[in-house]
């Protein structure tokens, strides 16, 4: 197999999209995304996520691929390959920025040199790894045959050349009144040394930093341009050397190994989101991924969202299990508020999505639905004064939905119809889940009302549930129940957290 | 050069954060008035005593020991001691007074004012050499011995000669020799500043032998931003050099710093000792135990602050509480529990910081934290409100609280009825035992307080503040089982110079000083 892609297995089915799916905001997918891809602006990488694969096979080459960078060495590899790409480009970016000649030629003079060692760097670390990924193994086979041709071979022996001969420059000023004096360096004593030496049994510790910074320009002023010109003088054939090696390796970068420093990136970004989380010991994995069965399940899962935030924070993130045996294809969750429904219904949506990325999902273990479509309606605060408009809006958009849908879709409702009558938002809900019910498409439905949950075989109900001696304790845990509307209280010292039983757990000594 | 007189191997640091507590100990602890006493109206001394009271909490007993060493040497040498401050004093007011404002952006203005301020300080180093030379003797402690020694050791003569040849090479008469490599993009970079190989003939002028290659180009006079230019090169040369000597100032000014503030924690000990043998209360240096050792017995303790703000010796306190995690203290409103649980306090923080205690014996272990937990009297607004106000400072003490700490509860929880309070408090105290943390709790909550009487716990006490049968008050406290009821009416009885016996025999209860609080 020719190496293509390390994203695509299909070289036809490389595809990227620009516009942003209309379910990210409701799933909080797009806060995933921003995260993944924060500080890899220059990759571009955000149409790769707005694009879910359609086969699953085309996910499972991702898979091994993601799996295969698991591996911490390997990992870090591609990581130095790319940093050492990312500092070539901002060399040739400056190289064109100088004005005097020595200086663009000595920047792009760096910039191979940092390509050829990532190449090099690269071929080795690889060379010295089990792969067993499709797209790894092909990847290296191009690569090793490309560092291995005599254009890169003679590119290289050239650059290291030059370099060296450059490293021996050395030279001494003499600065007194308006005159400076160039010469070569003939070993003389660093002076600061010794007069630090002599100060040194004052050392207190930490003083302040006298040393001024000095301009950071990378251009020069023209009493340094002229210094550098009787330095070229004190060494002359070296800069004609110079002269000429820019002059002949103008082409040097290879098209193919610009594209995977890109798309390795994907999973570069994907595997450091994760890895914070990892490290608080949430579960990841790679979910079976089937367009046929729809007993799917998860165990062990939560928003990715949320708890990159309270990872971040510091908090404990709460994890939940879902499954669907023989007929059941609907989650209907009810509980208290702030029970954490909602954030169930992202988990669904989120992990189904992710899956067909084919990037692992939280959870110790999964089997994942290959859904066609994903919809998403989740309930907005704003709007409510038309209470009207906003109830068709909301029928209108269902529909809408329902239209689209197949029976390889899936839909997550949260608290919809709440701006209307009890009776109106039970009577609409049922017709809803009616139709969902008989289409055979997955759902998750977060709602209030109790009654959904009884409504079909299909149906399994999920609870919020709380700490049964104390109720106002949410535990973030939903269950399968039957929904049971439970009433909470609120005990003051359990509040503060300072019963015997918290402060024996808060205070770890 | 090190001080090392507040520890044996570290300074003191002014600018250490304090624990966030801080304000809650001065507040309940009146700490104030010691800070004042010890500062004698010196801003200075006043901040060094609040932070070396309130970040003592650490301190094991080897470092109370060394201080305890040190501030007996002090006592003893006071002229010597106060001579020694006034030259650091000295040192940094002229640094400041004569040089300030000259920070620069340009290394040759760096250079230039470093080497007036080494000059001055040259100077004052020689002075304190001299103290050293005459008095070491008569220091028997271990921190000023290696004090001493150490300045006989590191500024000899030779040294100041050495000091004295560089400050006068770094004038540059011959012009700045700098070296440089290509940096990137072949920009000059690593200027290091060079001595010339002969000091006689510049390398110029040396013609003889393989004669090097020079290339010498002048600056155009009207060339401005050449001439600016110029004087960068010359700049980054000598930058490394001028840190250097910058640093070194600053170093010597540190040294003085520390020297002022390690010494002012010392002075301000001297002041408190003066003004409490003015009023003839006695002090003693405490023997500071480990934590394991669970030491807590005194004789005589007064409260400091009381005596010096009334002006006059008041009570001592006796009490042995060795391997009591628990004291809870109970009784008559007014009969000293407040004074008595200040006093803790207060001895507490002077212990762990090396000072002396107001009492005429005392032993304690260390602790690591300290906490008070008072009950406040500004917010009285709704109960609930001041019930949550209150759990929330336990709330903050929790996160806070360290293996060795110690509480000290004065009349917390009260904000609710009785039954509750005393719940709270239980489940609280009764944790803070289980981790092994020192309580003292002053508390009207009969209920709680009961309760751990009747478990008969070895490591609890239970004192109770006197009264005597006439209904006047002995301000000591006793050892004693918690009473149901806190002499209220005694302190209406004075107030309102009436007897209302139908109310007391009653009940007894409703006349705690909580009534503000009570539907």
């Amino acid at each position: 197999m020719t190496f293509q892609s390390i994203l695509f297995k299909n070289p036809e089915d490389v595809k990227e999209t620009v516009t942003v799916p209309g379910f990210f905001g409701d799933l909080n997918l797009d806060q995933i995304i921003d995260a993944i891809t924060a500080g890899k602006d220059e990759y571009n990488l955000k149409p790769f996520f707005y694009t879910p694969l359609n086969d699953i096979d085309a996910i499972v080459y991702r898979q091994e691929i993601m799996q295969e960078l698991e591996d911490e060495t390997l990992f870090e590899q591609i990581k130095s390959f790319a940093q050492k790409i990312r500092t070539m480009r901002e060399h040739l970016a400056q190289a064109s920025k100088l004005h005097y000649k020595y200086q663009k030629e000595r920047y792009f003079l760096d910039a191979v040199e940092i390509y050829c060692d990532a190449v090099n760097c690269l071929v080795d670390d690889l060379s010295l790894t089990e792969l067993k990924s499709r797209g790894f193994l092909a990847f290296r086979e191009y690569l090793t045959n490309y560092s291995q041709s005599e254009p890169f071979s003679s590119l290289l022996a050239e650059t290291k050349k030059l370099q060296a001969e450059l490293a021996t420059v050395k030279y001494c000023l003499l600065i007194k009144g308006n005159r400076i004096s160039v010469r070569k360096y003939e070993g003389e004593i660093d002076y600061g040394k010794e007069v630090e030496k002599t100060f040194e049994r004052f050392r207190q510790g930490a003083v302040k930093d006298y040393r001024v910074e000095f301009s950071t320009w990378l251009d020069m002023n023209h009493i340094e341009a002229q210094i550098l010109d009787l330095v070229t003088r004190l060494y002359p054939d070296i800069f004609l050397h110079l002269d000429n090696y820019c002059a002949e390796n103008g082409n040097y970068l290879d098209e193919t190994i610009a594209v995977f420093d890109r798309e390795i990136q994907f999973y570069i970004a994907y595997l450091e989101y994760i890895a914070i989380l990892k490290q608080k010991g949430l579960k990841f994995c790679y979910p079976q991924i089937t367009n046929k069965c729809k007993e799917i399940y998860d165990y062990e899962g939560f928003d990715l969202a949320l708890a990159y935030k309270l990872a971040r924070e510091g908090a404990t993130v709460v994890c939940n299990d879902f499954y669907l045996r023989g007929k059941e294809r609907i989650f209907v969750v009810t509980g208290p508020n702030q029970g954490g429904k909602t954030t169930f219904a992202r988990t669904f949506g989120q992990l189904h999505y992710l899956a067909s990325l084919g990037c692992p999902v939280p959870g110790r273990e999964a089997h994942l639905f290959l859904f066609d479509k994903l919809f998403t309606h989740f309930e907005k605060e704003e709007n409510i004064k038309n209470l009207y408009g906003k109830l068709q809006d909301d029928l209108l958009r269902i529909h809408d939905i329902l239209s689209q849908s197949t029976s390889n879709s899936i839909i997550i409702m949260n608290e919809i119809f709440t701006s209307t009558t009890l009776k109106d938002a039970v009577y609409l809900s049922r017709k809803v889940m009616e139709k969902i019910i008989q289409m055979d498409l997955l759902c998750v439905c977060v709602t209030f009302i109790d009654e959904l949950a009884f409504l079909s075989e299909k149906i399994v109900s999920m609870v919020g549930t709380v700490v049964p001696e104390n109720p106002a304790v949410r535990t973030y845990k939903i269950v399968r129940r039957p929904a049971d509307g439970l009433a909470y209280a609120l005990a003051i010292a359990e509040k503060y957290r300072l019963t015997y039983d918290w402060l024996m757990e808060r205070i770890k000594l | 050069m090190k001080v090392f007189l507040m520890y044996k191997d570290r300074n003191f640091d002014l600018q250490q954060e304090l624990p966030s507590n801080a304000q809650a100990l001065i507040q309940d602890l009146a700490l104030d008035t010691l800070f004042n006493a010890m500062a004698c109206g010196d801003e200075f001394l006043f901040e060094v005593a609040r932070k070396a009271l309130l970040a003592g909490l650490n301190n094991d007993p080897d470092i109370i020991i060394y201080r305890q060493d040190i501030l007996k040497d002090c006592l003893e040498n006071p002229a010597i001691i106060r001579a020694i401050y006034d030259i650091a004093i000295e040192s940094i007011e002229r640094e400041k007074k004569n040089y300030l404002g000259i920070f620069s952006r340009y290394p040759a203005a760096i250079l230039h004012r470093s080497l007036e301020v080494l000059q001055l300080f040259v100077e004052m180093l020689k002075k304190l050499r001299t103290i050293a030379d005459e008095h070491a003797g008569k220091f028997r402690s271990e921190g000023f011995t290696a004090f001493f020694k150490m300045l006989n050791r590191e500024l000899s003569d030779e040294y100041f000669a050495i000091i004295q040849k560089h400050l006068r090479e770094l004038q540059f008469r011959g012009g700045v020799l700098i070296s440089a490599e290509l940096g990137k993009g072949n920009k000059g970079n690593n200027y290091i500043l060079r001595k010339p190989l002969d000091k006689k003939q510049g390398w110029m002028e040396r013609i003889f032998g393989p004669r090097p290659a020079v290339h010498t180009f002048s600056i155009a006079e009207r060339d401005e931003s050449g001439a600016r230019a110029l004087a960068e090169l010359k700049d980054r040369g000598i930058n490394l050099v001028a840190n250097a000597l910058a640093q070194s100032a600053d170093h010597i000014l540190a040294f003085f710093k520390t020297l002022r503030a390690e010494l002012a924690f010392y002075i301000g000990c001297l002041n408190l000792h003066g003004r409490l043998s003015s009023i003839e209360e006695s002090v003693c240096f405490p023997l500071p135990a480990v934590p394991g050792e669970r030491r807590y017995s005194f004789k005589g303790l007064y409260d400091a602050c009381l005596a010096l703000t009334l002006g006059r010796k008041v009570v001592g306190n006796d009490v042995n509480a060795d391997r009591k995690d628990l004291v809870i203290i109970t009784g008559a409103n007014q009969g000293g529990k407040s004074t008595f649980l200040r006093s803790i306090g207060l001895a507490q923080l002077m212990i762990q910081c090396g000072m002396f205690v107001p009492a005429e014996f005392f032993c304690a272990s260390t602790c690591d934290g300290l906490f008070t937990h008072y009950k406040r009297e500004e917010d009285v607004t709704m109960k609930s409100g001041k019930l949550d106000e209150e759990l929330n400072r336990m709330s903050d003490i929790v996160d806070l609280i360290t293996a060795h700490s110690m509480v000290l509860f004065n009349e917390s929880f009260a904000a609710t009825n009785e039954r509750e309070g005393s719940e709270i408090a239980r489940q609280i105290v009764g944790a803070l035992l289980d981790k092994h943390i020192r309580v003292f709790f002053v508390t009207h909550l009969y209920e709680f307080a009961h309760s751990f009487y009747d478990k008969n716990m070895a490591n609890a006490l239970f004192l109770r503040a006197e009264r005597q049968d006439d209904g006047s008050r002995t301000l000591k406290l006793i050892v004693g089982e918690p009473l149901q009821t806190s002499y209220g009416e005694d302190l209406y009885n004075s107030i309102f110079g009436t007897s209302c016996p139908s109310d007391s025999a009653s009940n007894p209860a409703c006349s705690s000083d909580n009534s503000l609080v009570m539907d």
